[in-house]
């Protein structure tokens, strides 16, 4: 018979206590998450609305409808549009501050206060402030582009006097994904922050000893060895913006028609203001397997990251 | 209101002459310290270019923020008639402010999400920093999977869950009730937490908690009384964090609560504060700004301490 090793007071049994720490808050997450994502499932598959409460089962009748509705089609396809296009614009930005904001310069502290606000403040009131800027007729921007020559008659851009920013189809898309841009930047730029601050010094003072310069050392030292935490920031930020409705749902409601419309805010629609959870859950559930095949493309880059 | 008032209409004037003033003082400190060589004139000249990028950048991320700053003093007349967002042509006015507090549920949505924000935070530390020191220290393979699927929790969009949430909450009568909140915001700060927290505990040296089980504490004595004290910053700065995490939650605030005076700030200002096509927009703007500015400050105050926990939590320890 083996013998464990074991402590010979309970309160000292490493795995015992270990257990005991753990457990309330798996616990609490699979009640809080896990049952909710298997509901959500059965959801899918059964007729419930929100007056009908009892779950029958229907096959895959809500997510064929689903499917071929052209207008979840376009929503698909808007989602998948604006958190791609998004997130190029998000990293070549997140790279540029997170390599100013790990130095050292004056004004740093009040300049990292400004550049967080969009992401410190929550997103909902944020997009108010970006409701005004861009309102069809007393636009700041517009105003500025007036001043400027660019509006008005024989305006360069428009004849008009506004542009419309969340009116028209290109310009609310170009405005959504502006935006979205604007408030996740920082995320991304922290999580670099946090890489950069992690590459060991006595590289960095090996690399200045043999003569490598600024520019030299970030190309060739810091990019790469940041790499698979870029893929991580770039990840976190391809998954916030997946399932964020919060943008859309103050600034356009998905309008004009259905341009700027996206996943979440398509199954808030159909699913809480037309009350058929079924289908509502069905839309959301589409997104699921995008978000997995994302979370394990990140863990294994993570992963490999360890290793070395 | 004499004093703000001269701000606000000599607004642009002041801000120029401020930003000049502080570059001023700045060269003239370096002056004095490193003499007025040409060495030290190539310097400047070499990082302006530098603080010209930070100055943009700035300015993008402010625009906003400056703007409702500048509007929540605006009378009506200045603001919608032949507008000029910049500059005020007529006396800045404290009335939309003051309707704001009075006229509107502003404060009852700051007491419900203090409500939340306090009750949840509590709730998340008393279930993840016990879970967080376990993933640390005490559990091997599987507790190492088990702060995986944690990451991967936390990592699922609340859009993919609001629906059953919804039915849930109302099964349990709970709908219209920020008590609702308090039940499931735990879903996602509890894995952010603990993820946050493992990284801090695994900075405190393992010695320490050695010496204190040869002085004849036990693992759970070691845990309260060394480890938690000497990590106190890092669970300073998760409990900000969290608290702002709740803040800003939107999509279960809109679902859950229907009812104006148990809404959130989040969920409240967007929806309540504009009445059909009727947009208040001094209140508006400025229910906003007051809202980014502590929280701004907030994270900048900890960003760093959020920096390192974040390293921590991803480089093994």
């Amino acid at each position: 018979m083996k013998l464990l090793h074991l402590g010979n007071f309970p309160l000292d049994n490493r795995r015992l206590i270990g257990a005991l720490f753990l457990t309330p808050a798996l616990l609490y997450i699979v009640l809080l998450v896990g049952f909710p994502f298997v509901l959500s499932i059965a959801f899918g598959f059964s007729d419930v609305t929100v007056g009908n409460t009892d779950l029958s089962f229907v096959g895959f009748r809500n997510f064929l409808a689903v499917w071929e509705n052209d207008i979840f089609r376009q929503v698909f396809e808007t989602t998948i549009r604006f958190t791609l296009i998004s997130q190029v614009f998000i990293l070549i930005f997140a790279n540029i501050l997170a390599v100013i904001f790990t130095q050292e310069f004056t004004g740093k502290w009040f300049a990292r206060f400004v550049f967080i606000l969009p992401w410190a403040t929550p997103v909902s009131l944020a997009m108010i402030g970006w409701l005004w800027m861009l309102d069809t007729k007393y636009s700041p921007i517009d105003y500025l582009l007036l001043q400027l020559g660019l509006l008005g008659r024989g305006g360069l851009l428009s004849d008009n006097r506004n542009l419309f920013w969340l009116a028209a189809p290109d310009l609310a898309q170009i405005s959504v994904i502006f935006v979205q841009v604007w408030r996740m930047t920082p995320l991304a730029t922290v999580i670099l922050m946090a890489g950069l601050s992690s590459i060991p010094t006595d590289i960095l003072d090996q690399a200045e000893v043999d003569g490598s310069r600024f520019m030299r050392t970030l190309l060739q030292i810091k990019l790469p060895l940041i790499l698979p935490i870029m893929v991580i920031a770039l990840l976190f930020s391809m998954i916030t913006m997946f399932g964020d409705m919060t943008v859309v749902y103050v600034l356009t409601r998905g309008g004009p028609v259905d341009y700027t419309r996206v996943l979440g805010l398509y199954s808030f629609q159909v699913g809480i203001e037309g009350g058929n959870l079924a289908q509502g859950a069905a839309i959301s559930l589409f997104a699921f397997p995008l978000l997995l095949a994302m979370a394990i493309f990140m863990l294994r880059t993570a992963s490999r990251a360890e290793v070395r | 209101m004499n004093a703000l008032g001269f701000v606000l209409t000599n607004f642009w004037a002041l801000l120029v002459l401020a930003f000049l003033g502080l570059v001023g003082l700045r060269i003239v400190w370096r002056v004095r310290k490193f003499g007025a060589t040409r060495r030290e004139l190539r310097h400047v000249l070499r990082r302006s270019p530098f603080y010209f990028v930070v100055l943009v950048f700035c300015f993008f991320a402010a625009a906003p923020f400056l703007i409702m700053f500048l509007h929540t003093f605006k009378t009506d007349g200045d603001l919608y008639r032949r507008p000029q967002p910049f500059v005020y042509r007529q006396e800045p006015t404290l009335e939309h402010l003051d309707a704001l507090f009075t006229n509107t549920a502003y404060l009852d949505f700051i007491r419900n999400s203090v409500l939340v924000g306090v009750a949840v935070v509590i709730i998340t530390l008393l279930l993840s920093l016990p879970a967080a020191y376990a993933l640390a220290r005490l559990t091997g393979r599987w507790g190492e999977r088990a702060g995986i699927l944690m990451f991967l929790v936390y990592l699922v969009p609340p859009t993919l869950l609001f629906i059953p949430m919804f039915r849930i909450v109302v099964l349990l009568g709970l709908k219209d009730s920020p008590l609702s909140l308090i039940v499931v915001y735990p879903s996602f700060t509890v894995p952010f937490s603990m993820w946050l927290l493992q990284g801090f505990f695994k900075a405190v040296p393992p010695e320490l908690e050695e010496a204190a089980l040869v002085d004849g504490y036990n693992r759970v004595e070691a845990f309260l009384r060394v480890v938690l004290p000497l990590s106190l910053p890092g669970i300073i700065s998760t409990v900000v964090f969290t608290f702002t995490l709740t803040l800003h939650e939107f999509i279960y605030g809109l679902v859950f609560i229907a009812d104006t005076s148990q809404r959130t700030l989040s969920v409240g200002v967007p929806t309540e504060l504009i009445l059909g096509d009727v947009y208040f927009w001094q209140p508006l703007l400025a229910a906003a700004l007051i809202i980014a500015i502590p929280v701004g400050l907030a994270y900048n105050l900890f960003l760093d301490s959020l920096v390192q926990g974040f390293t921590m939590g991803a480089v093994k320890g």
